[in-house]
């Protein structure tokens, strides 16, 4: 199948089967490594996408389901050189230690964001409990969205 | 760089400038005096513990054999080379974990970076922040104690006169060995060091830049499958791979047990995989039911740990006696980066990038594997998507090369999630048994602690207990296992702490009263008080909560922890958690509050959810789906009081704050509900 997809703002036609995960296609087909392999089930998060601003886990999605959509990896979210706020606040607060779920992290969080502009720490909370951080760092990723959604939502709340 | 590139063509190809040597044989110490410069040397000192480079530009290259694998190391080794050199956080760069740059190490683990591999760089940048200093006195005719050295520049301490680091060593090919001769900056007068300065390199993660070897890619590279055994200890009795051989671009490798696919791209690896046919034979198997009396049954000559005095006739003689049983999961790492390895030859010579604990050791391991000797082995460690202490062997270092081998290409191979489950090495389960005794008057008199399987790691203690018989039992382990974020001690302490607490209400004393009574460390005893006042102990919890406290020491730092919890079903649900952590004077407080609180989450894991099930050979729950690992909902309030103490040396931090978490909410967990758990992953059953 010819899959035509815009992957951070490049459209890209590829020839692939429809069937193989979003996952593969990006690290395998368009060596966009960022997005990361935890666990091949959907459970951990660390595969995280956003397919039109939305979180995707795309290790269990197939790459026909992004057929005509914009995907953002974790490659396309800073603009040049400048960070998205979610990624410069998770280096202010240190919200990261092994950082191999940081890239899923971080698109969970800002796909949260985009459709709840100030959420309280439970609303984080429940919206990343399917990202899994191994190494613990929980609270500190908390305190890096939050300083991240006032940022965004111009000022503190 | 050719693999095989000797120590005098590294030295020459690192350029003009500074080379020091830390020697860490002390022949060597004293043959260099540590304070004359050494011109012209260029043969390295067969024991090195590290090596720094000053360039002509001025920025700091250096060389150490430990590995980044999330515990910040990178940047607190950074810290304390740019503390020592006067220079700027970002002059200096560290080269880790490449068998062909660094010297050798024996291994990232034993929390030993902090304690041992700093002061190391510590002397190294001390001795090149003291030649420099020299270099400039003699330039400009001066003693050396009129001159200083600041912000990566030597200037005159009454004059106008500055030279920076690169200018100095200019057109010069400087190599200084040393063992103990520096001055080494105390602490107390610590800059960059003792502060929390960000991640180094943190950029590269947040923007997924950085390459974890699950990342890398070389042209031309295949991609590995193994066929995995049916079942642990299986022999292969046949196997049939004509179906993945007649795939276009696939290769499939036949050596003895091991069988194993290469493709062009990871999709057909696996499909590859899934068409070769293998019957395998195994023996029957322990499994989990009826494991604790499997590994009693099993034990092998006992090690007495400590013998002192007469357990026997103290607990006879003792008014108040108990005797309990404890036992705990066996449960798996879980790094979020399963292993990987990419693995590239070149005629005999071999290359593998792969995310281990051990490069000198899984160089070792490869070396072996393939009877070439090591110094034909390159084994380099991007920083790794962590380890807990779960990444020490070699196995994905070598499948990879093993297909590379034979297929004649660079070959990647990562495990899948449910690999990683089955195949890696798991923390030991354990089974301990205990028979104390006490006076009325609360001190305690005897204290007999045997460990079936588990280890000996955290097996004595600081209380003060004159009889005394300490016993370790090796067993037979039906799970492959071995080293886990602070070892045998998890379970020790779990045992240890939980029957204290039995025992303080045996005598009727407040936890933490018979605690203090029966410590004599007053670094032991800090911790307990610091967290209990934060905590706020001796206040009465809300009706169905509980409080616990507990104590330990492990790798010379002393944590305690307060908990409180609830019943929620046959759960518990923690609701606070206070740890106080002295490991001596703190490198970097945000960072080591990360690994506290790091290690307090994932120890939450073990002590309420975590645990392998399996029967006859086989792993039964291996996916995410089936073992639950802590997440954001499972982390209650956590509150983190950092004791820190610039009068003692630091010490690693990566494992310790683990201990005494799981006995404090069981000691919690007693109190909300009057039921004692003895067995971890901690559970109320109906």
């Amino acid at each position: 199948m010819l899959l035509s997809i815009t992957v951070n703002g490049k459209a890209q036609k590829i020839e692939t089967d429809p069937g193989l995960p979003l996952l593969s296609l990006l690290r395998d087909h368009l060596q966009l490594t960022g997005t990361k392999y935890g666990c091949g089930e959907g459970q951990c998060g660390a595969c995280t996408v956003l397919v039109e601003g939305r979180a995707v886990r795309s290790c269990v999605v197939p790459s026909s389901f992004a057929a005509g959509k914009r995907i953002t990896t974790i490659e396309g979210l800073a603009r040049g050189e400048q960070l998205h706020p979610v990624q410069q606040a998770f280096l202010e607060k240190d919200a990261l230690q092994c950082g191999y779920c940081t890239p899923g992290m971080i698109l969970s969080a800002a796909a949260m964001l985009n459709e709840q502009p100030k959420p309280s720490e439970a609303a984080i909370k429940r919206a990343l409990q399917g990202n899994v951080c191994r190494c613990g760092t929980y609270p500190r990723i908390v305190a890096a969205v939050r300083l991240a959604s006032e940022r965004m939502s111009g000022g503190a709340r | 760089m050719t693999v095989a590139e000797s120590r005098r063509e590294f030295l020459q190809r690192l350029g003009g400038g500074l080379v020091v040597l830390v020697a860490v044989d002390d022949i060597e110490a004293q043959e260099s005096g540590g304070t004359r410069r050494r011109g012209g040397r260029t043969a390295a000192p067969k024991d090195i513990g590290a090596w720094l480079h000053i360039g002509e530009d001025g920025l700091v290259e250096v060389f150490t054999g430990k590995a980044e694998v999330g515990q910040n190391t990178r940047t607190s080794l950074t810290q304390a080379v740019a503390d020592e050199l006067r220079v700027a956080v970002s002059a200096v760069h560290l080269t880790m974990a490449d068998t062909d740059l660094v010297p050798y190490d024996i291994g990232t683990f034993g929390s030993l970076s902090t304690p041992q591999m700093a002061p190391q760089l510590r002397k190294a940048a001390a001795s090149a922040r003291e030649m420099l200093i020299r270099l400039a006195a003699e330039k400009w005719n001066l003693k050396p104690s009129a001159v200083q050295a600041a912000d990566g520049a030597v200037s005159e301490l009454n004059g106008s006169r500055r030279a920076g680091y690169g200018e100095l060593t200019r057109g010069q090919k400087l190599v200084e060995t040393i063992g103990d001769g520096a001055r080494v900056t105390p602490p107390g007068e610590w800059k960059v060091a003792g502060k929390s300065i960000p991640k180094v390199g943190g950029r590269a993660f947040v923007t997924g830049q950085h390459k974890y070897a699950s990342d890398l890619s070389v042209p031309g590279m295949l991609h590995g499958k193994v066929i995995r055994p049916a079942s642990f200890g299986a022999r292969l009795v046949s196997v049939d791979t004509g179906a993945a051989d007649s795939i276009p671009g696939v290769k499939s490798v036949r050596d003895g047990d091991f069988i194993g696919i290469a493709a062009p791209d990871p999709r057909t690896a696996e499909s590859a995989a899934a068409a070769v046919k293998s019957e395998w034979k195994a023996d029957p198997q322990q499994g989990n039911q009826g494991l604790f009396a499997y590994l009693k049954q099993t034990a092998g000559p006992e090690q007495v740990v400590k013998s002192a005095g007469s357990v026997e006739s103290s607990y006879a003689a003792a008014p108040v006696k108990l005797r309990e049983s404890y036992q705990v999961a066996y449960i798996a790492h879980t790094p979020l980066e399963p292993r990987a390895a990419l693995a590239q030859w070149s005629g005999d010579k071999l290359t593998v990038w792969t995310g281990t604990q051990r490069p000198f050791g899984v160089r070792s391991e490869l070396a072996e594997a393939f009877k070439i000797p090591e110094e034909q082995v390159r084994v380099i460690v991007p920083d790794t998507g962590s380890g807990y202490g779960g990444k020490h062997t070699g196995e994905a270092a070598i499948e990879a090369a093993r297909l590379s081998r034979a297929s004649g290409k660079p070959v990647k191979l990562v495990w899948t999630r449910t690999e990683e489950f089955t195949w890696a090495y798991a923390r030991p389960a354990a089974l301990i048994e205990i028979a104390s005794a006490a006076g009325g008057d609360g001190l305690i008199t005897s204290w007999e602690f045997h460990n079936y399987n588990s280890g000996t790691p955290g097996i004595e203690t600081l209380y003060t207990m004159a009889n005394r018989r300490i016993v370790f039992h090796p067993s037979k382990s039906p799970l492959r296992q071995g080293s886990y974020r602070a070892l045998g001690s998890t379970a020790n302490h779990f045992a240890r702490e939980s029957h204290i607490d039995e025992l303080a209400g045996a005598v009727k004393m407040d936890p933490l009263q018979f605690r203090l009574k029966n410590l004599a460390d007053e670094r032991m005893k800090a911790v307990l008080s610091s967290a209990a006042e934060k905590f706020g102990w001796g206040r009465k919890p809300a009706a169905g909560n509980g409080f616990g406290i507990a104590g330990g020491f492990e790798k010379n730092g002393y944590v305690a922890t307060a908990a409180e919890v609830t019943r929620e079903g046959n759960a518990i649900k923690v609701i606070r958690l206070v740890t106080a952590f002295d490991c001596g004077a703190v490198v970097n407080p945000r960072h080591l509050e990360n690994q506290v609180e790091g290690a307090i989450v994932q120890g939450l894991g073990g002590a309420l959810f975590e645990a392998l099930t399996f029967e006859n050979g086989r792993i039964t729950n291996a996916r995410l789906g089936a073992y639950r690992v802590p997440r954001f909902g499972d982390v209650p309030v956590l509150e983190t009081v950092l004791l820190d103490r610039k009068d003692v040396p630091s010490a690693g931090a990566g494992e310790s704050p683990l201990v005494a978490l799981a006995p404090a909410i069981a000691n919690a967990a007693f109190q909300a509900t009057g039921i004692r758990l003895r067995s971890m992953p901690l559970r109320f059953v109906s």
